[in-house]
């Protein structure tokens, strides 16, 4: 019984392209009459469904679709449109189009392109019948959707359907597309159920239970991508600042320069980028690539910077400030001198580029998402650097306390000047990221600097863990009051916030305890 | 002595120039009009210079925000100027000044009430700031919040400033702020009487400042700051109020600032956000550093000669200005602690 059903099942699976190929060639020889019969045949053809009149109407459209003299079709190289094989083209002549035959042929091809073999194409197909909608596409789209492979393309075909039934008569069904229309929350199928709400008397109820619905979901994913930007902007204060929670935390050093820092990793990002350009099979790598490069670029410069400027000044925190501010601004007119003072761009690899659709239509860019897990990523490997190595364990003996850290035997000259590359390190692995959403241009640190100080002064000097909680908190009201206040004000208000913040904890969020709370 | 004869000379050319200006042009002792009111800057540059001196050197607080007081000055004269524009603007409006002509503004916002008035513009160049100075100072010595700290705080606040005034909904000309000013007090701007008066308006409130400033740091309080600067805590288990002394002498050095803002913007002839950016706050904190801070005297000497360096520089090598302003920021924090004033009274002893 099994088999004979399986058996029947194929029999009709074999016979339905057979009768499919006896339709199609049977609207074939109208395309060689008259203008009427032209359209006729182009009407048939897209309401065939067979993927093989996809590329002779694509060659009509385009005026390479030819007729012989005893009325055979050729496509563009001579294939014959009913058989597909080669053919003699000699003496033939192009298939002329009026506007009836144009119009006919755009409707045509866009439902001919729901059975196109490419899964993008189908979805585009879907999308213009969603926008496009009539009863007619109802029965086509059903068949689609039955033969579509592809989940994300049959959504959309499934969308397209609800909105074709929307239009169509049927009552039942109609239900049925509100229902789904409503499920889809997206502002498209707002609009959508808004226009038939008018022309539908009977079923406002359901109409307006499906728009609640919408608005609803449309407020989550608001709230969600407000959140995600928030986020994302918070990793990049978070990148920017945790090298200065390492040299201004740490080692109490005010490095004024450090958004010039960011500002020398960026620029290594697009030496490298141009580096990498001629070499084929290096040039999508170019990006993890700067991330080392950028840290020794940015550490070497810190390193140089501590031990022959900053050492002598040790104890002038106010000295050190001034000092770093004019090395700044050496950095950035050298390298304005260097690479000129317009814009450099560094392309996103592909593998970042684009949009990432989260469950629930919750847009994401992927470069943005990337920035994310890079900050995070880096975060660790700080906490790790300082947790677990030699290094981190000396760091944290000299800021303790010098004098007994450099009785125990250790370098304490040398500690510095390490841990100053390391946070300057830091900052340049932030110029790769940046370097990913904002202009190359050698004033790039100074939009960063003051919000990193920010950032570092919130969460508290000299805790890590501060500085994340700082970073996030700071990118998610800043985004978060955003749409209320415009992007400049919402900067103004949280600076103000900031100042009124220090007044009840002066020394941050996250306040060093103990022993050295008092220095 | 030397330095009050030096000083003396010095004023004493100062107030020679506008009378030089005018004698006829071929005379060898004429000075141009771009002399004229390049120098007339710079005594505004001077007072502010001497402004940040009284708060660094003496009190130790070092503010990176000081060119938002001297902007707000600015802004303060700026608005009488562009009241007095009055009809004769492009928009031809009998009150409101072209930009908010241009933005679709009805009538006038409440706070630009007054300023038709010169006196009560003055009075606001100096309360504003002064205003502003006593609430940021108030909240941050009373939460103790010193060195670096406050500079930092006081550059986000510039910062601040400097955002929000480029907004053109906050009813000060937004992105291009307020020029093409006609007149002040009856004188047409931009004509030699007008900028000679005000070049020795400017001159008199800089010996007005000196005075001043050197009174306050002669007189007790001064010592006060003075030992509040190298011991904070030290004074205050003393018994004194190191808040209140700070917040006076904060307050006064913003007040000095804007008036000397309120000089600047006539001579110039235009007021916009760019003088509240970090970087021009910054820039007159180096004219003290390069000057000799704690002096007063060398204040003047670092805005003069770093604002002549500069005017040269970036007419011969634009290029070069930044390298060597940064290379000032350098070279005297390691070399020059004392600055220019430093190595005169060294060679002195």
């Amino acid at each position: 019984m099994k088999n004979l059903s399986l058996a029947l099942g194929l029999l009709l699976w074999l016979a339905l392209p057979a009768r499919a190929q006896d339709a199609f060639t049977a609207a074939l020889p109208g395309l060689a009459g008259g203008f009427g019969d032209i359209a006729a045949s182009v009407e048939q053809l897209g309401a065939l469904g067979d993927p093989r009149g996809l590329p002779v109407l694509r060659a009509l459209q385009a005026g390479q679709l030819q007729k012989t003299a005893d009325g055979r079709l050729l496509l563009p190289g001579n294939t014959d449109a009913a058989t597909g094989q080669p053919a003699d083209g000699a003496g033939a002549e192009a298939v002329r189009l009026n506007n009836r035959v144009r119009q006919a042929l755009r409707g045509a091809l866009g439902r001919l392109q729901l059975v196109s073999p490419d899964a993008a194409e189908r979805g585009a197909a879907a999308e213009a019948i969603f926008r496009s909608r009539s009863a007619e596409d109802v029965p086509i789209l059903q068949a689609a959707i039955a033969r579509e492979p592809d989940a994300g393309v049959k959504a959309r075909m499934v969308l397209a359907l609800a909105a074709a039934q929307l239009v169509a008569p049927n009552e039942e069904a109609k239900r049925d597309a509100i229902a789904r229309l409503g499920a889809a929350g997206t502002v498209e199928a707002r609009a959508l159920l808004i226009e038939a709400r008018a022309a539908n008397p009977s079923l406002v109820t359901a109409i307006d239970v499906s728009i609640a619905s919408i608005e609803r979901s449309l407020s989550i994913r608001r709230a969600a991508e407000t959140l995600f930007q928030g986020l994302s902007l918070g990793s990049v204060l978070l990148l920017a600042a945790l090298g200065l929670a390492v040299t201004f935390g740490v080692m109490g050093v005010i490095n004024m320069a450090h958004g010039e820092f960011v500002m020398l990793g960026a620029y290594a990002t697009f030496v490298v980028q141009e580096a990498c350009r001629g070499i084929p099979w290096l040039a999508p790598w170019s990006l993890p690539l700067s991330v080392p490069a950028a840290f020794l670029v940015a550490a070497a410069a810190g390193a140089v910077l501590e031990r022959g400027l900053i050492r002598h000044l040790y104890g002038r925190p106010l000295e050190t400030l001034l000092m770093t501010f004019g090395v700044g601004m050496i950095l950035q007119q050298g390298v304005r001198t260097i690479f000129g003072a317009q814009n450099r761009e560094v392309t996103s690899p592909a593998w970042m580029q684009g949009t990432l659709m989260l469950p629930g239509g919750i847009a994401v860019t992927q470069n943005r998402l990337w920035i994310i897990v890079f900050g995070i990523a880096v975060l660790l490997l700080v906490i790790a650097a300082i947790r677990f190595t030699r290094f981190g364990l000396e760091m944290r003996a000299v800021v303790q306390n010098r004098r007994i850290a450099a009785t125990m035997g250790i370098r304490t000259g040398r500690v510095d000047a390490l841990t100053f590359a390391f946070g300057s390190g830091i900052a340049g692995m932030a110029g790769v990221a940046l370097s990913q959403i904002d202009n190359v241009s050698p004033n790039l640190g100074t939009g960063y600097i003051i919000d990193s100080f920010m950032v570092v002064v919130f969460g508290g000097v000299g805790s890590l863990a501060g500085t994340l909680v700082g970073a996030l908190t700071l990118g998610v009201v800043n985004k978060v009051l955003e749409p209320y206040a415009g992007a400049v004000l919402a900067k103004v208000f949280v600076l103000v916030a900031i100042m009124l913040f220090i007044q009840r904890r002066p020394r941050g969020l996250f306040a060093l305890k103990g022993r050295a709370a008092e220095s | 002595m030397t330095l009050r004869l030096v000083l003396v000379g010095a004023v004493l050319v100062l107030a020679m120039l506008p009378a030089l200006n005018r004698l006829p042009a071929d005379s060898a002792l004429h000075v141009s009009d771009f002399i004229v009111s390049v120098t007339g800057k710079w005594i505004t540059y001077a007072i502010l210079a001497l402004a940040i001196d009284l708060a660094w050197g003496y009190a130790g607080i070092l503010s990176l925000g000081h060119g938002a007081f001297f902007a707000l000055g600015g802004y303060a004269i700026g608005m009488h100027l562009m009241r007095l524009i009055g009809p004769r603007g492009v928009y031809g409006h009998p009150v409101l000044p072209d930009f908010m002509v241009f933005l679709g503004y009805q009538e006038l916002p409440w706070y630009w009430l007054g300023f038709d008035h010169f006196p009560f513009a003055i009075l606001m160049a100096v309360v504003v700031p002064g205003l502003l100075a006593g609430v940021v100072g108030y909240l941050a010595f009373r939460s103790r919040i010193t060195g670096v700290y406050l500079s930092i705080i006081t550059q986000a606040l510039t910062y601040a400033l400097m955002l929000a005034f480029f907004r053109n909904d906050m009813g000060f000309g937004g992105n291009n702020g307020f020029t093409d000013f006609k007149e002040l007090l009856g004188m047409p701007l931009n004509t030699p009487t007008a900028r000679s008066a005000l070049f020795y308006a400017s001159l008199l409130l800089l010996l007005g400042a000196l005075w001043l400033c050197s009174w306050v740091a002669r007189s007790k309080l001064g010592r006060v700051l003075v030992a509040i600067r190298d011991a904070e805590s030290r004074v205050r288990f003393l018994g004194y109020d190191v808040t209140q002394h700070k917040l006076f002498v904060f307050v006064l050095s913003a007040m000095i600032a804007g008036l000397a803002g309120a000089l600047y913007v006539p001579q110039v002839g235009i007021i916009n956000p760019g003088e509240f950016s970090p970087g021009n706050s910054i820039e007159a904190v180096i004219w003290v550093a390069v000057g000799g801070r704690g002096t007063l005297v060398g204040a003047l000497l670092g805005a003069f000669s770093v604002n002549a360096l500069k005017t040269w520089l970036t007419t011969v090598a634009p290029d070069l200005w930044l390298f060597a302003l940064g290379g000032l920021f350098v070279a005297v924090t390691l070399f020059l602690p004392r600055g220019l004033i430093g190595l005169f009274s060294k060679a002195q002893k």
